[in-house]
């Protein structure tokens, strides 16, 4: 427990460094990592920026699932014609609170956690996060043990349980091994944003923000720094990239 | 004298020698594999360079796209099959399917398996949208 | 130190068609699991009764079981060499053969349920050392390693003096190897059932008694086959240890559920594996707490049921057949029990959340894990018959130091 507490403080002093760093170098100009401005194909990711997702609850719609189907249809996912075996990379939950009934619905998908429980599990390290914070599965390495599965705490890893065909070039899937969403890293990588944020524009609610949560100075991270917002099981200390307003 | 499996695992084996002996004719052979031509013009050296190290070349590009989203074209897997593609009857280029594809022209002969397409796409990128002809469409894709 | 005549050690030599015909059809057993991963991995999981909610199935039971019970088997061994019982030492031979077999049998099973099993000597290469199936790769090897040199002092009556130091070393390895096995469960913060310390030393209960149990009945199996005076003395030793260790895991489990019982937040799985699971209720009342913790207590402590071997070897099957269920009841009943994301709130998605997860064992899962059982089983027939593993008699005169002058 203690050690966990001091590794917090740790990383919470080396974020505001991080952060700190950002705005010196966005205040003198230079800054190369800011959201709009592509990566470069050659260059590798770093970890100055820590990609997140804000969710506004209360302008996401009950029974709207464009994020879901931008998504699989962007990823190449295919229902298999058995629920319980489909893969699901994202997915609407509809919350009802039975004291006063209330309803919410929201999307919920591979939390991209600072500290996922999925890669301290994975016994061959396939289960990794990125730099940039983007936690994926290197396929070439996966045993399709299952054991991410059993440790993540959102629901957010579906195994190939039958064999694929024609996959999207930039989203390889295949039977044997775990996946999960993967944040668009092949949009990102090109300067772009996930295919779900895209589906939720603002005629379609607008409720899903993307940005670089260590950028002061970026829209969600000024949104972050207003508003209050919620981490889904934030007691155990995981820290998602994804936030919630309104839940 | 001695028990007859013996016998005739000896006359089997004579036959081997004999067989092996034997000059073999070109058309025995199985043939040579027609191996796609790149549709752009490529760096000298580059084809006898991938012949001996593609794949140690790949493994690496593949590790450094998925860890650290390095996703240059020399050496990715998206780039060989593009710029290798094949066209087939439907003037769209083949899948991993095809005995034709370039990957597999190779492999066969060598006899070599590989799992690289139970994930990945065998195909060029969105060629299926495109109108252009086939050396056109992925012309655009490597130079993006 | 009262000495008992000294131990002769013989290989299997009785009639060479029963031996044989019991290695065929174990063969046989082992063949169609084989078959059956070979089917699961060509078409993929979707023919198993594991999906998207239920990522671990049969497979697991069985494989858990038989690296729980390959741990435990090794305790005979511990006995005699670590806390000294003269009593244990004739048997350890073959206590150490049965947790190498015990533990090869169930890893075959764990490797061939994985969706890549042709990548095996990626899991060997690439370790992550954060991984507690990482530490679990190395705990198994290096059991498999000591033991193997345990055997060797053993049988090797130049190395004898050296078997007692080994022993010591065997027997810490295998407290850490089931601490392993019981983290693979107690490290999981995400799922309800799980996220206990006290899964550690469950397991490590469980691995006694259920290592014992396997003991106890291949050892009456052995003895009866080749004709082999087996004498009540030792049946009845082991008999009391195994009622002690059932008695044990009947205690770790009070802990584990009370423990659960008194957080408000844990009464949801608590209410569903305790009166509300259906199947896996049914197996933890009937299957764990009554068949397979007081049914055997009974059999081994009441003083009119402990005189027959009869029985003991029930007591023993029921203390297995428990294990089973409890191994299912928290290997599926844990993840039956819906992941809670927010709590005190009614869920639903089109993902199965908040919804208690089904699952049928298909027939290739179970073949698979029956497969494993045979092939442990296979290790110990050969082993029995090419190496000096069992005593060529067991009578009281034999293994008990004091059978003379005690009035008994």
């Amino acid at each position: 427990m203690k050690n966990s507490e001091t590794g917090n403080l740790a990383r919470r002093k080396f974020l505001a460094g991080m952060a700190g760093m950002a705005g010196v170098s966005l205040a003198s100009g230079v800054t190369l990592f800011s959201f709009a401005a592509a990566k470069e194909p050659g260059q590798a990711v770093s970890s100055k920026v820590r990609w997140g997702m804000l969710i506004d609850i209360n302008k996401c719609a009950d029974g709207c699932d464009k994020c879901v189907s931008a998504c699989f249809e962007e990823n190449g996912i295919d229902s298999t014609g058995n629920p319980a075996t489909d893969p699901q990379w994202i997915r609407k939950v509809e919350l009802r609170d039975p004291n006063s009934g209330a309803t919410k619905s929201l999307p919920v998908m591979c939390q991209h956690c600072a500290e996922p429980p999925c890669v301290d599990v994975c016994p061959t390290g396939a289960s990794f996060k990125r730099k940039d914070g983007i936690v994926l599965v290197d396929k070439h390495t996966c045993i399709g043990c299952r054991y991410c599965m059993m440790a993540c705490p959102y629901k957010a890893r579906s195994f190939v349980h039958e064999d694929l065909t024609d996959q999207k070039p930039y989203a390889p899937r295949g039977k044997g091994t775990v996946e999960g969403c993967t944040l668009c890293v092949h949009r990102i990588d090109a300067g772009g944003i996930p295919a779900c944020v895209e589906a939720c524009s603002d005629s379609a609610g607008g409720a899903m923000l993307f940005g670089d949560l260590n950028d002061p100075a970026s829209e969600i991270s000024r949104r972050v720094a207003k508003y209050a917002t919620r981490q889904i099981r934030a007691d155990l200390r995981l820290d998602p990239g994804v936030r919630y307003r309104g839940l | 004298m001695w028990p007859l499996g013996y016998k005739l695992l000896l006359a089997v084996l004579g036959m081997a020698v004999l067989v092996s002996g034997l000059p073999v004719q070109a058309a025995d052979r199985v043939p040579m594999p027609k191996v796609p031509k790149a549709l752009e013009k490529t760096e000298k050296g580059h084809a006898k360079l991938m012949r001996l190290k593609h794949m140690d070349l790949m493994r690496h590009q593949r590790d450094e796209t998925v860890h650290k989203g390095i996703r240059t074209k020399q050496y990715s897997l998206k780039a060989c099959i593009s710029c290798h593609a094949v066209a087939g009857p439907d003037k769209q280029p083949v899948s991993i399917t095809s005995p034709k594809h370039f990957c597999r022209s190779c492999h066969d002969y060598a006899a070599v398996k590989v799992d690289c397409f139970q994930c990945h796409s065998s195909k060029p990128p969105s060629s299926a949208s495109l109108k252009l002809p086939l050396t056109k469409q992925i012309q655009g894709f490597l130079r993006r | 130190m009262a000495t008992a005549t000294k131990t002769v050690f013989k290989e299997l030599n009785g009639e060479e068609a029963k031996f044989y015909g019991a290695l065929g059809l174990l063969g046989l057993a082992a063949l169609i699991g084989v078959v059956a991963a070979y089917y699961m991995e060509t078409n993929g999981h979707h023919v198993t009764g594991m999906n998207n909610q239920i990522v671990w199935g049969m497979p697991h039971v069985f494989a858990v079981f038989l690296i729980v019970a390959s741990s435990g088997a090794l305790n005979v061994a511990s006995i005699g060499s670590v806390f000294g019982r003269t009593a244990y030492k004739p048997l350890a031979r073959l206590s150490g053969l049965l947790a190498v077999a015990l533990l090869v049998g169930g890893l075959a099973v764990l490797v061939l349920d994985l969706g890549r099993p042709d990548r095996l000597i990626v899991a060997m290469t690439t370790y992550n050392f954060k991984s507690i199936f990482a530490w679990n790769i190395y705990l198994y090897i290096g059991f498999l390693a000591i033991v193997a040199v345990y055997l060797w002092m053993m049988l090797e009556w130049r190395m004898n003096r050296y078997s007692n130091a080994v022993g010591m070393v065997a027997f810490v390895w295998r407290l850490a190897l089931t601490t392993g096995t019981g983290s693979i469960f107690g490290f999981l913060v995400a799922r309800q059932s799980y996220d206990a310390a006290v899964f550690a030393p469950l397991f490590i209960a469980m691995s006694f008694a259920l290592g014992l149990a396997v003991f106890i009945l291949v050892l009456a199996v052995s003895c009866a086959a080749d004709d082999r005076p087996l004498g009540d003395y030792i049946i009845t030793k082991l008999g009391r240890l195994l009622g002690v260790f059932v008695a044990a895991v009947l205690y770790f489990v009070i802990v584990q559920h009370l423990t659960n019982l008194y957080a408000a937040e844990h009464h949801g799985v608590e209410r569903f594996i305790l009166l509300e699971g259906g199947v896996i209720t049914a197996l933890f009342w009937v299957g764990q707490i009554i068949l397979g913790g007081l049914v055997p207590l009974a059999l081994l402590f009441h003083p009119a049921l402990n005189k027959t071997r009869a029985n003991i070897y029930l007591a023993a099957s029921l203390a297995i057949l428990g294990g089973m269920a409890q191994l299912y009841v928290i290997i599926i009943g844990g993840q039956s029990y819906p992941l809670v994301l927010f709590p005190g709130m009614e869920v639903k998605s089109l993902f199965f959340d908040g919804v208690v997860h089904s699952y049928l064992p298909s027939l290739p899962e179970i073949a698979l894990g029956v497969g494993g059982i045979a092939v442990a089983g296979l290790i110990i027939m050969i082993g029995m018959k090419v190496l000096r593993f069992l005593p060529d008699s067991l009578t009281d005169g034999a293994v008990d130091p004091h059978h003379n002058n005690s009035p008994n």
